[in-house]
């Protein structure tokens, strides 16, 4: 009796699994798209209305190859598990002819996996782990996004101009705050040898205990700090270091700390003078970036978060594979990635040859407080090549093919 | 006559309380012996010692001249001792057989068995058992939907599953009524009588004590007070003053769980 | 010593939402015996009703009357879970609530985003409290110090109401003995009405509360629960100076485990808590559980049989359809059918525990994302082929369940559960924490199976034998003299040890085998999916099982195979449409009002009562 209804429902859901989904749309090229729609809705929300953005004009510049573009979205639940299974079924059964999105780490390198290994193109948008092109990266997976190390290399080279010596760390006790302290040690003793960390607090992702770390912190006296925390726990971290007085007289240096995402919900409580990586758009007006900018607000009557022009640039980033390639064939489009060129909205970046990394940038700046909002003043966009490893040290890190 | 179980100086005490005090005492073979007393005589401290669920203060227990105290449960039951509960305690997600059937695996030694299907082993073994308890047409019922005093005679069956010398009874007619009761125990002495099994038990109806046991034990406040037949009981002095000047009658007894 | 003052004093503010929280939590078990799985989302509701409140009334009044306003608010919330969700099933089998608790949680979620939006909201700050007080030299918030002089006289409050007044009494009373309160004459319904309105009530003035310190996000529900429902367990169950002792206790901890070993942040609560239990096995100010009160209490469970011949014809029809699907179905058909396979043998390795063992283990994810991870890392560290790995990794998470089981079995009921939980946490920690090793958070990539294994198909076709092959083994072993003596120390412990089954022996083998069982689920996962995360260790997956083996039936011998095919396969659906947390959370809750016996179950009753299936007897 029972087992009979373990088949059926087995059956049902199979059945379903097997009827084909989007026949309708036969004649556009797609392009699946895995990302955390749910539980980070903030971050994917605008990285969404950018693809959307890039595919209308796209499209409306005649598609690509002749056809039109379409994405397919899919929500990954936040499970690695469950965005490999919708991968798979986003390239045989939706037939998409290649993969891209994510903004979690670890799903990001659940779908380059299984990408390297079934042999399909996987373009990382928005992760930023530094292994998803060199310690775990393979040849069909490619990433957008500047990463961990590179962000990280901007503010140590800022940070190796000052006379700071006494350095303190706090990053969410995970993987990409791991790495982004790894990095920024790295780049800062290769350009300051005399630098040294006195203190490394390593508060759980979003569970912050923001009273007892900046106390820990404030004990170890440091000249300067170096922030990695985001989100809901930069908030605590801020408001409870401003409080206690533990950013008076010392430089801090914030990871990712300028992007609108992390920066709007602060308000007016937005530190000021932090030496932050993020995204002005305020002061965006020339150029392609400041065309991106100004077309986005048209269309949207609301401002662009850096996951808005990340999403823009994985539309034009993916147009110029294609477009490269003549085909949408993998192997075509893998290749074509492979040294692609793109004239994007940050200006042009290439996927290098030698690690599938592009060499987007990210804008450097000072955080102030303008009409009871944090922005970026004095900002510099610099040019991600200026940030890697040398080549050398590059082929060590990666796998050999 | 061979001596089944002896106590000497069985002693348990909570604290300063000296629940169950100097007991001793022999069960003959084939012997059904009554163990009696009031309401917090110590009777179930004492019956707890005797199945290893409580260890002894002082004093010691003799299965068929071996000490016993010491050992657990499970033991003391591989050691030839069955026992029933004053509140039933039987496995209420299975049939009524398959309650037999766990007994019996236990005794030979099959619970950690994987492969064979339980509800084929010792099929016929615990019908035979069932029968003897008159609840072989119930044998594949669902325990759970029985009567009380089925599910008692159940009990009982499978305390016989492994062929015990010796029976524990535990106030065995507890929340039956009277005609029942008496059906219990002419069962339980026939049991007595076929097998040479031997019973030790507690009872609060004086009925059934007096119309069943061989023999009869008084306990008072830890401490036996008196032994001996129905009529050497019914006639002590001391008894009658427990039970009628102390406070708790017989009478009172049996509204408890009337 | 300065310093050592201003940590205690950060140590005791940040205790107070926590006990407020946990209190309402323990009040609720206390009285009514439900595990409130949701007390997390109340809290979430607390805070973003108290945010939306302070910015329309204004100053300090506006401010503390918009904390008391949100606490209300919550408060006639958990009202309307309790009447419309929970009354329906105060009559299931127990812990059967969690699950309708579980439904609440979603529907909650998707609420919130659809009110008020994605976006973090920054909590408003305390009027007139910004800044900080200097004591003995050392800056502390001004906010906390109102925080942690306050709590303490909320705590008391509550003592008076617990202790001192009528209401109180009936709670303590129906905290003690249920049934008694019934025979005093009072309305059970409205007292456990009542009780679950002030729990409510209180986990929303955490939530508000709290807000000056951080704010309101959609991820906090989840985040407070671990901690909450750790300091309910090492207060006791129940118990209100407990809560209060324990959150202060793993509040200040925290302090002192942030300075001076940074690292400890993802463990330190579940160590102590693992250390408490083991020297106090009900908490702080619990008392012992009376044995049985949690695994088996309404409807006695039916006997079981083996299939008969007609039912096995079926299901040989239905294996051999299955074994058809590359024929008639796609790439992805395949692909989604491992995926339900795999967590159909996870929850049957967890049905085996909790259905005929009776132990509900909080934590059956260690085993499945342990054997996940022993084979990950044969594969990653030893380059062992997949065969070796396939083989051990099972075995290891066996093992490793033999150790967990044998330190958990010494609890029963909420306490074993959440010392289960205690030991999937710590090992989710260890692999996340251990970076260098199990690749942290990154986890391990790359563990794909043999050539001979690599298609689709062919890896289908394994999972399908193994999976079905390791139910099948489990169904067996339910009808093995093993399984029987299984569900007889979970029947009548009592009973089974007076009759010389060792019922420690048993349950511990039964934990080991219900291990393994779910570390080769893990395997099976790990080699189809190419790659491994701590996700498969959390919490949230030991749950995924926990969910579908209750709305599929306990009580039942498939329940844990159907709820799990049928949930899997809903949520596969469910998951392209934007607002499926709500629907699915919806579905439970239906589930559990109209099915209270689990979807076998309650088909199996209506077939008897439509005389399809003869009473008496289960397949």
């Amino acid at each position: 009796m029972q087992r009979k209804t373990f088949l059926r429902a087995m059956i049902a859901s199979a059945a379903l699994a097997a009827m084909p989904l989007a026949t309708w749309a036969q004649d556009t090229i797609k392009i699946g798209e895995i990302n955390h729609y749910k539980r980070l809705a903030a971050f994917a929300g605008p990285y969404k209305q950018g693809i959307e953005l890039a595919l209308e004009e796209t499209n409306a510049a005649g598609g690509v190859l002749g056809k039109p573009l379409e994405f397919i979205f899919r929500d990954d639940q936040g499970e690695p598990g469950e965005a490999v299974k919708i991968a798979e079924e986003l390239m045989t059964r939706d037939g998409a002819v290649m993969l891209t999105g994510t903004i979690l780490s670890n799903v990001g390198l659940a779908i380059s996996s299984f990408a390297g290994e079934k042999g399909y193109v996987y373009l990382a948008s928005e992760p930023l782990a530094d292994s998803l092109v060199w310690g775990a990266g393979n040849k069909y997976t490619f990433r957008l996004r500047s990463s961990t190390f590179m962000q990280a290399a901007m503010l140590a080279e800022a940070a190796a101009k000052t006379d700071a010596k006494r350095f303190a760390t706090i990053a969410p006790n995970y993987a990409y705050g791991k790495d982004a302290v790894a990095a920024f040690k790295e780049n800062l003793l290769k350009l300051k040898p005399d630098a040294e960390f006195v203190a490394e607090q390593w508060p759980a992702l979003f569970k912050i205990d923001a009273g007892a770390e900046v106390q820990a912190l404030e004990r170890a006296k440091p000249d300067a700090i170096y922030n990695v925390t985001f989100g809901p726990d930069l908030a605590k971290f801020v408001r409870d270091g401003t409080d206690r007085g533990l950013f008076e007289g010392r430089d801090v240096y914030g990871l990712l700390s300028g992007e609108p995402e992390y920066l709007d919900p602060l308000g007016d409580e937005a530190p000021e003078g932090w030496t932050v990586t993020g995204f002005p758009w305020y002061d965006l007006s020339d150029g392609p970036a400041g065309e991106f900018v100004a077309a986005y607000q048209a269309r949207y009557d609301d401002y662009p978060r850096l996951g808005s022009i990340v999403g823009y640039m994985t539309v034009q980033s993916i147009v110029a594979a294609l477009e490269k390639a003549g085909s949408t064939e993998t192997e075509a489009i893998r290749e074509a990635f492979e040294g692609l060129q793109v004239a994007s909205a940050m200006g042009g970046i290439e996927f290098r040859a030698i690690d599938n990394q592009s060499t987007m940038g990210a804008y450097v700046g000072t955080t102030a407080l303008q009409d009871g909002k944090g922005v970026m003043i004095n900002w510099e966009y610099k040019d991600g090549a200026n940030y890697l490893p040398t080549d050398e040290e590059v082929l060590k890190l990666r796998p050999a093919e | 006559m061979s001596v089944v179980l002896e106590t000497k100086g069985l002693t348990k005490a909570f604290g300063g309380l000296v629940a169950v005090d100097d007991v001793s005492f022999q069960l003959q073979k084939g012997e059904l012996l009554a163990l009696i007393g009031p309401n917090g005589a110590g009777k179930s401290t004492c019956f707890n010692m005797l199945m290893g669920q409580l260890p002894p203060t002082s004093g010691e227990v003799f299965l068929g001249g071996e000490r016993i105290n010491g050992l657990s449960p499970r033991q003391i039951w591989r050691r030839g001792v069955g026992r029933t509960f004053q509140i039933t305690a039987t496995y209420s997600s299975m049939t009524v057989i398959e309650n037999v059937q766990m007994a019996l695996l236990s005794h030979h030694g099959d619970v950690f068995k994987f492969l064979p299907f339980a509800h084929k082993l010792y099929r016929e073994e615990a019908m035979a058992l069932l029968d003897m308890v008159g609840m072989a047409e119930q044998a594949d019922r669902h325990c759970a939907v029985l009567a009380y005093g089925d599910l008692k005679r159940m009990e009982l069956s499978i305390a016989l599953a492994h062929d015990p010398q010796l029976l524990l009874m535990d106030e065995p007619t507890a929340g039956m009524a009277p005609k029942e009761r008496v059906a219990l125990m002419e069962l339980t002495a026939r049991i007595v009588e076929d097998r040479g099994v031997s019973v030790l038990f507690t009872e609060h109806d004086m009925d059934v004590v007096f119309a069943h046991s061989h023999r009869i034990m008084v306990l008072n406040r830890g401490a036996l007070i008196a032994e001996g037949d129905a009529s050497e009981i019914r006639n002590s002095p001391l008894v009658q003053e427990v039970y009628l000047g102390g406070g708790t009658l017989f009478d009172a007894e049996e509204d408890a769980h009337a | 010593m300065e310093f050592f003052v201003a940590q205690l004093l950060t140590g005791l503010a940040n205790a107070s939402s926590l006990f407020l929280v946990a209190c309402g939590l323990s009040l609720i078990f206390g009285v009514t015996r439900i595990v409130n799985f949701a007390h997390g989302s109340l809290y979430m509701l607390g805070a973003y009703i108290g945010y939306t409140l302070m910015q329309n009334l204004p100053g300090a009044v506006g401010f503390w009357g918009s904390i008391l306003l949100a606490g209300i608010a919550v408060g006639i919330i958990g009202v309307l879970v309790e009447v419309l969700v929970l009354r329906p099933v105060y009559r299931a089998p127990e812990l059967f609530q969690l699950v309708a608790t579980f439904g609440v949680i979603l529907v909650i979620q998707d609420l919130t985003l659809i009110i008020w939006g994605p976006e973090d909201l920054l909590g408003p700050r305390a009027p007139g409290l910004r800044g900080v007080y200097r004591i003995m030299g050392e800056p502390i918030p001004k906010y906390d110090i109102v925080l942690l002089v306050i709590t303490p006289f909320i705590a008391l409050a509550l003592w008076y109401l617990i202790t001192q007044t009528r209401v109180g009494v009936l709670v303590r009373a129906a905290t003690q003995d249920r049934e008694m309160v019934g025979a005093l004459g009072v309305n059970q319904a409205v007292l456990f009405t009542g009780v679950f309105a002030l729990g409510s009530a209180l986990a929303g003035l955490g939530g508000a509360l709290q807000l000056p310190k951080g704010g309101a996000d959609l991820l906090m529900d989840f985040h407070i629960l671990a901690p909450v429902f750790v300091v309910v367990v090492i207060g006791g169950m129940g118990s209100l100076p407990g809560a209060y002792l324990a959150a202060v206790i793993i509040s200040v901890l925290n302090v002192f485990g942030v300075t001076y070993l940074p690292q400890s942040t993802l463990v330190l609560m579940f160590v102590v808590m693992v250390v408490v239990l083991m020297i106090r096995p009900y908490g702080l100010f619990g008392r012992e559980e009376v044995a049985g009160e949690h695994g088996q209490v309404g409807e006695p469970e039916l006997p079981i049989k083996p299939a008969s011949n007609s039912v096995r014809m079926i299901v040989m029809a239905g294996l051999a359809l299955l074994a058809l699907l590359p024929v008639f179905g796609s790439s992805f058909a395949m692909v989604l059918t491992t995926d339900i396979l795999i967590f159909c043998l996870f929850a049957a390795s967890l049905h085996f525990l909790l259905g005929l063992g009776g132990l509900v283990s909080f934590g059956h994810a260690a085993y499945y994302g342990g054997g996940a991870y022993i084979a990950a890392l044969l594969v990653t560290h030893a380059n062992s082929p997949m065969e070796i790995a396939f083989l051990l990794a099972p075995l290891g998470a066996g093992l490793a369940a033999l150790a967990i089981g044998w330190v958990c079995l010494r609890l029963t009921g909420v306490y074993f559960a959440m010392l289960t939980l205690a030991f999937a946490q710590l090992l989710w920690s260890l692999v996340f924490q251990w970076g260098s090793v199990t690749g942290g958070d990154d986890g391990l990539v790359n563990i794909w199976p043999s050539d001979w294994l690599n298609s689709t198909t062919a890896y289908f076709y394994f999972a399908l034998l193994f999976s079905v092959g390791g139910i099948l083994v489990l169904r067996h072993v339910a009808h093995s003299p093993f399984g029987y003596a299984l569900r007889a120390a979970r029947d009548s412990k009592r009973q089974a040890e007076s009759t010389g089954i060792n019922t420690q022996k048993v349950q511990l083998l039964a934990f080991g085998f219900a291990g393994f069982m779910g570390g080769l689920a893990g395997t099976l996962f790990v080699f189809s999916k190419g790659s491994v995360f701590p996700n498969e260790l959390e919490i949230a997956r030991s749950f995924d099982a926990l969910i579908v083996v209750f709305l599929g039936g306990v009580k039942t011998l498939a329940g844990g195979v159907a709820g799990a095919a049928f949930f899997k396969g809903v949520e596969d659906l469910l998951t392209r449409f934007e607002y499926w947390r709500l629907v699915m959370g919806l579905l439970i809750i239906f589930v559990v009002i109209v099915a209270p016996q689990g979807i076998v179950g309650s088909i199996r009753k209506a077939a008897i009562r439509l005389n399809i299936l003869k009473q008496g007897g289960q397949t």
